[in-house]
């Protein structure tokens, strides 16, 4: 990992975070469907980095969020679940040695590969975090409903920006 | 040693994740008031519901024992009844409205969850927030006998802390000559049909079977009885006698009990808080 990738990770976490935190927090569609866009940064993680790395910077971004949303632990909670589903996604679907390319973005991957791969991550994420939230077995059906509007939500923003980012670099 | 660090470094990515996911669930369940007051206890859905199906059952089984304490009631009340309706009505007398006078009402509940072996015991019942229940409202049984007080309560269900739990103090009196004493249970005496009543002074002179009752603070009804002395003069070494008393009530098969609502007691409170100040 050079330093060209750090810096731009670091400036993709705080740009995200800041839209994340001042925007898209208070925006939904009758508190029904809330797009959580800062799920992105532990997306586009490059593939080689290590385990240990991942679920700390997805530990970390989720409890500056609950910071943010007064919700302790129901973030982090699910950026970690994102996290393990999003290695066990990469083990599966790839071959580890012959990886070309450093990081899984829209660009690099193909769209099939990559909507795959960010719908499974974003209703894991999404799940843990909104039955974390309501925390009750007996509204199911409405937590399950928030759930995966937000989830088509949120795919709509995540591909929209890579759409946006991927253009600007080939051309 | 080595495999095992093989083994862990091979599946690193699922045991990262079991280690970081338990520290954001503790975090989430420590630190938000909600899910801590939801997480384990019988006002939350799932157990309370279980336990009222359980009910159901059990109900049958303690129903004679119900009746006559429901009998014992209905001779009271009726003895009372008599005693308003046998007037001599030639008599002129003058009649007093007393409808705002009535300081306490009773708000009758099922118990669906009950134990008495434990050395904190807490008792489940139907009644909630919906229905007019308060924290730390008095609690009394059918018949004769105090239960507790409210300790937490839901939108339906509220949680009892009856006095056969070691943080449970009532303020009581000896029925013949006022003195004053604290009804407690636990301190080597886990019997549920026994308690210890403590901080009577020494000079007041007590007889096995004198009456206890209630002295009118914390909440309760003045003068309900609670039970009869069994043993007096268990020492303690100073000014204080202790007592030991077996209890009218037999909290074993309690069904029904009565939540007292004292109209009072917000102006009670704040009187006295006046005072602390």
């Amino acid at each position: 990992m050079n330093s060209r990738t750090i810096i731009v990770n670091l400036l993709r976490w705080m740009a995200l975070l800041f839209i994340q935190i001042f925007l898209l927090r208070n925006m939904a569609f009758y508190n029904l469907s809330t797009p959580f866009i800062y799920v992105l940064v532990i997306l586009l993680l490059p593939f080689r980095t290590p385990n240990l790395l991942l679920y700390l910077i997805a530990f970390m971004t989720g409890i500056t969020l609950d910071a943010f949303y007064d919700t302790l632990g129901v973030h982090t909670s699910a950026c970690v679940a994102l996290a393990f589903v999003r290695t066990i996604f990469i083990s599966i679907s790839l071959n580890r040695d012959s990886i070309d390319e450093p990081e899984p973005t829209l660009g690099n991957m193909g769209l099939r590969w990559f909507s795959l791969y960010a719908v499974l991550c974003i209703f894991a994420h999404h799940l843990i975090l909104f039955f974390l939230e309501a925390f009750k077995i007996s509204s199911w059906s409405y937590t399950l409903g928030r759930t995966l509007l937000s989830v088509v939500f949120t795919l709509f923003t995540v591909i929209l920006v890579e759409f946006i980012f991927h253009n600007r670099k080939s051309a | 040693m080595r495999n095992l660090w093989i083994f862990l470094s091979r599946y690193n990515a699922f045991f990262f994740f079991i280690i970081f996911f338990t520290v954001g669930i503790i975090l989430a369940i420590r630190n938000n008031a909600y899910q801590r007051s939801t997480v384990f206890n019988s006002t939350n859905e799932v157990v309370g519901t279980a336990y009222k199906r359980l009910n159901v059952i059990k109900r049958y089984l303690n129903l004679g024992q119900v009746n006559d304490s429901l009998a014992t009631e209905n001779a009271l009340l009726k003895t009372q009844l008599m005693a308003v309706l046998n007037v001599d009505s030639t008599k002129l007398i003058k009649v007093k409205d007393s409808i705002n006078q009535v300081q306490y009402t009773l708000i009758a509940a099922k118990v669906i969850k009950n134990s008495v072996t434990l050395t904190n015991n807490i008792i489940t019942i139907n009644k909630g927030l919906k229905d007019g229940i308060e924290k730390e409202m008095a609690v009394i049984s059918p018949g004769k006998g105090v239960v507790g007080f409210v300790q937490n309560v839901s939108e339906n269900f509220a949680t009892i802390r009856p006095l056969l739990n070691q943080e449970t103090f009532i303020s009581v009196v000896l029925k013949k000559d006022n003195a004053f004493g604290s009804l407690v249970w636990g301190d080597n005496n886990f019997d549920y049909r026994k308690a210890l009543v403590k901080e009577i002074p020494n000079h007041y002179k007590v007889n096995v079977g004198d009456t206890i009752v209630t002295s009118g603070s914390s909440g309760f009804p003045r003068g309900i009885e609670v039970g009869k002395v069994t043993k007096t003069g268990v020492s303690t070494g100073d000014n204080f006698m202790t007592l030991e008393i077996s209890l009218f009530n037999n909290f074993s098969t309690l069904q029904y009990v009565y939540v007292v609502k004292d109209k009072l007691a917000n102006e009670i409170k704040a009187l006295q808080q006046e005072v602390k100040r």
